[in-house]
């Protein structure tokens, strides 16, 4: 069974998605997501999309549900690695990633997510795991 | 107009949406479409390919390479015999949803193609065209 590995690197998950995805496995991720936010207690979640070489509509509803169910979960989502072309064709589609930050690399997206977690106030739960 | 290569794939299982978007990769690679063009209608393409599957209970795909007064393009052909669409008008309107979608696979793949084309008669089926040329 094709899974997409989440790795936990300090209050954060990382996840970086290296093949094109159909659409159940898209759902799986989701909720393996979830689940592992869940289990962790990380407090960001880094997605790196550097290797997709399309966003449509799916996956771009995958990524703003994660966001989604992140916030609910006591968790920031940064996506980074957006490639122009993929960024310029969503735009066109007229995709809004809703409540999803980016940054332009991972080390970026890291900062920018430690920040975030940083601005909430950290409540003891994640720095030691 | 003539057409220059014709594949024809089947188009029933989230998998094949993937197939659908690496054949219409490699043909708009292969005409010498820019990564960007690439990327538009490969998106395109998964639209329409979801769409078949989730509102037409699944069909086939063909992919033409074109060539047309010196300009070559590449033809999409989506074909379902399911139930149809009643009201197009309002299946291109941004938004617009039957299948708990985000509405806009039909508006924004019209808006990443440079033809496109729907027939559709109720209860018999749905055929959509998407043509892309080689900007020069």
């Amino acid at each position: 069974m094709e899974q997409i590995p989440i790795l936990k690197v300090g209050r954060c998950l990382l996840v970086s998605i290296q093949i094109d995805m159909h659409d159940k496995l898209a759902l799986a991720l989701q909720d393996d997501l979830t689940q592992r936010l869940v289990e962790t207690r990380a407090r960001g979640v880094l997605i790196d999309i550097s290797a997709l070489d399309l966003v449509d509509s799916f996956i771009g509803r995958m990524l703003s549900n994660i966001a989604a169910m992140a916030r609910v979960l006591d968790a920031q989502t940064v996506v980074v690695g957006m490639r122009p072309q993929v960024a310029i064709t969503l735009v066109e589609l007229g995709l809004t990633l809703t409540g999803i930050q980016t940054a332009l690399d991972v080390d970026r997206g890291l900062a920018l997510v430690n920040r975030l977690i940083d601005a909430e106030g950290d409540d003891g739960a994640g720095g030691a795991h | 107009m003539q057409v220059e290569r014709t594949s024809t794939l089947e188009v029933r299982t989230p998998e094949d949406v993937v197939k659908v978007r690496q054949e219409v990769r490699n043909r708009t690679a292969a005409v010498g479409f820019s990564l960007v063009d690439q990327t538009k209608f490969v998106t395109a393409a998964s639209e329409i390919a979801r769409n078949t599957i989730d509102h037409g209970g699944g069909g086939h795909a063909r992919v033409e390479t074109i060539l047309l007064a010196g300009r070559r393009g590449v033809r999409l052909t989506f074909e379902d015999e399911g139930p149809g669409i009643a009201n197009i008008a309002l299946a291109m309107q941004d938004g617009y949803s039957t299948g708990g979608g985000l509405g806009m696979g039909m508006p924004g793949s019209k808006r990443l193609s440079n033809e496109f084309y729907v027939e559709s008669t109720p209860g018999k089926g749905t055929k959509v065209t998407l043509v892309r040329w080689k900007s020069s």
